[in-house]
């Protein structure tokens, strides 16, 4: 039969089908394992790192898994009910089942005090969704450290929430406002917030080009340390019930 | 055409950059930096070669009315495949590279080799055009790299050579050079240069 028949078209289309979905499907779910690991212990990285329990220059550099498990013992992991404020230990099944009010927080613990907050934090950004870790102080309204550890923004654009001299800038920054309740107060400015600006502790450089990236940061971060957020949960620690 | 010419004549004769004017988009958008263009380098140098490899086994069978699909998802299945095998293995460079290497499906070199080259030729004379195409492309990207890393942000390989003012040192970086058009410039200059010392790859209008 020649090559064009209708016959040894529809066989050599449904053959080449099979053989590539084999192959496909086969390598997917051999190397599925490996690259869960891998994100796993990528998300650590950034945990460690936004609390500076691991110089972020060290994460390009090959840090062995080790010294990640050995700076991971510093680090408390609790499951909090943003509904309730409740903390528990609830085992990993439960986050599995993807209520969204049970969200996975940690507490950096040294000299049996804690001496940071880290919260995970998601919005959007331009094309993607910004997964990453916010580190608070014990006063919830200072900054220790901000990171992105998963978002598909442009590169050179709103990708520069991932250039360390960004994410420099946040250390010390104060995101929420004693007088007004403690409410968030992040904002984002246009440009480089200059020496002399009012309330610059509140303010953070924007990325140049990125406007609705840096927009989605604000908002994220805002919400998230929010009343539907985080914040009656740092109220509640505020006020020194949380024990752990 | 010996093996040896088949391999060679895209360095340079043949180059699918700046002769054949192909797969130009990742050339701007991977070549930053230069741990990248490696990878990124190596992917399609891959891809080409065993996706000409398996379309010119086939070659004898694939009906013309379907012929750009078949080999459209040969080349598909590859590129998912080294796709998965960097998430897994070297799952920082996957990160740095994100949607590129997914994107070497749409890279015009590989499907311009397998319909102009393999499906006239035998596999393992198509595996070598295909190396021979994915190291002419690495050359112009790593070119272009070297120029873009280096005035871009003071390094080569991520090893810092001029220490730029950001860090302390005397070099105020280029910013043009982290950005696409850059890339764009600097192949245009490559090309430039390659037709003035062989004017037979000059156009004849």
């Amino acid at each position: 039969m020649t090559n064009d028949s209708v016959k040894k078209t529809l066989l050599v289309a449904f053959l080449l089908c099979v053989v590539c979905a084999l192959l496909v499907a086969g390598s997917t779910v051999l190397l599925r394992p490996k690259q869960k690991e891998n994100k796993e212990l990528d998300i650590t990285k950034n945990l460690l790192s936004v609390t500076g329990l691991i110089q972020s220059n060290k994460i390009s550099k090959k840090i062995s898994k080790d010294e990640v498990k050995e700076a991971f013992k510093k680090i408390t992991v609790k499951i909090l009910d943003l509904s309730t404020t409740q903390l528990s230990d609830k085992p990993e099944v439960a986050i599995k089942k993807q209520d969204p009010k049970l969200v996975t927080i940690y507490f950096v613990k040294e000299n049996n005090t804690i001496s940071q907050i880290v919260l995970p934090i998601q919005g959007k950004g331009l094309w993607s969704t910004l997964y990453g870790f916010i580190a608070l102080a014990p006063d919830t309204v200072t900054v220790k450290g901000l990171n992105f550890y998963q978002h598909g923004e442009t590169p050179g654009l709103g990708g520069e929430i991932d250039n360390p001299a960004w994410k420099a800038l946040w250390p010390g920054k104060k995101v929420l406002d004693p007088d007004k309740d403690f409410a968030p107060v992040l904002t984002v400015v246009r440009g480089k917030v200059g020496e002399g600006t009012e309330k610059a502790e509140n303010k953070i450089d924007g990325l140049s080009g990125a406007t609705i990236t840096s927009r989605g940061v604000q908002d994220l971060v805002n919400y998230w340390l929010g009343k539907d957020g985080f914040g009656k949960f740092l109220a509640k620690f505020r006020s020194g019930e949380v024990r752990l | 055409m010996s093996v040896k010419k088949v391999f060679l004549d895209p360095l340079i004769n043949n180059n699918p950059i700046t002769l054949q004017i192909l797969g130009i988009c990742s050339a701007l958008a991977v070549t930053t930096t230069l741990e990248t263009v490696m990878v990124m380098v190596l992917a399609v140098t891959l891809v080409t070669a065993f996706s000409s490899f398996f379309v010119s086994i086939i070659r004898h069978s694939i009906p013309s009315s379907i012929r750009i699909i078949v080999q459209m998802t040969i080349i598909s299945s590859f590129v998912i495949i080294i796709d998965q095998i960097l998430r897994a293995y070297l799952y920082d460079v996957s990160k740095s590279l994100s949607v590129y290497v997914g994107l070497i499906i749409t890279n015009c070199i590989v499907m311009g080799r397998a319909e102009g080259y393999a499906m006239k030729n035998p596999p393992l004379i198509s595996f070598v055009d295909g190396l021979g195409n994915g190291l002419g492309y690495g050359l112009i990207l790593f070119l272009v790299g070297i120029f873009r890393e280096l005035l871009g942000s003071g390094k080569l390989f991520g090893f810092t050579i001029l220490k730029t003012t950001f860090n302390g040192g005397r070099y105020l970086p280029n910013g043009l050079m982290l950005l696409s058009p850059s890339a764009f410039l600097l192949i245009g200059g490559i090309i430039w240069i390659i037709r003035t010392i062989k004017p037979e790859q000059i156009e004849k209008d």
